[in-house]
């Protein structure tokens, strides 16, 4: 299986399909993450995101041998964006593609669940009037 | 030993990172954890707080060497 594992500072949607092609494949499942105007009603600046690099690159790696391990997959890419990002902009993508399209669907889903449980990245949203780590406090 | 600083707990320490030069006695991750909660307080409001040896999450049993790159890891949040 190959793979595309990055942290940017700016994510380019369109090529996740040229990414993702295979000869092999049959199906392409892509999950983009992006920022919302809104959280629990508050009107949303932007976002910063930061990550400990090393680390999360390891994490990442881990996530796709988890998921070579689970399904018979082409390819995989789990690429999430640093730094500050506008309401519609893409932080995240994971995608994977596989022979037919039950393998890309159920992994591309355990990609971002496992990222967002585990990958060391931060972020903070930005309110007019105020600004808080995501998650910090129960 | 290095221990770096991410997300809240940045804010709550004031820097990024330091030389734990100060923090002699340490043998285990529950040691500095303890040592950080007295210093730092606020970091005992957090959901939760794993620490890193060497970019692996290590649980507080862990003992902590000399030239170890530590981190502190608040609850995570990417996607």
């Amino acid at each position: 299986m190959e793979r595309i594992i990055e942290l940017v500072e700016d994510l380019d949607p369109g090529k996740v399909y040229e990414e993702l092609s295979h000869p092999g494949s049959g199906g392409i499942c892509v999950f983009f993450g992006a920022v919302r105007e809104a959280t629990k009603k508050r009107k949303v600046s932007h976002l910063f995101f930061e990550s400990y690099e090393n680390m999360a690159i390891k994490e990442m790696n881990r996530i796709a041998d988890e998921v070579a391990e689970k399904w018979n997959l082409n390819k995989v890419i789990i690429k999430h964006a640093v730094g500050n990002k506008k309401v519609q902009e893409p932080v995240v993508i994971v995608g994977a593609s596989s022979a037919h399209r039950d393998s890309s669907f159920e992994a591309c889903r355990y990609l971002i669940d496992t990222l967002k449980e585990k990958v060391p990245i931060w972020k903070k949203e930005f309110f007019d009037d105020d600004e808080v780590w995501v998650s910090a406090h129960p | 030993m290095k221990i770096l600083f991410f997300g809240i707990t940045r804010d709550i320490v004031g820097k990024p990172e330091f030389d734990a030069g100060e923090f002699k006695e340490i043998g285990t991750v529950g040691d500095l954890r303890d040592l950080l909660n007295a210093k730092y307080p606020r970091l005992k409001d957090l959901s939760s707080l794993n620490f890193a040896i060497n970019e692996e999450f290590a649980e507080d049993s862990k003992a902590i060497s000399a030239n170890d790159e530590i981190a502190l890891i608040p609850p995570v949040s990417g996607g």
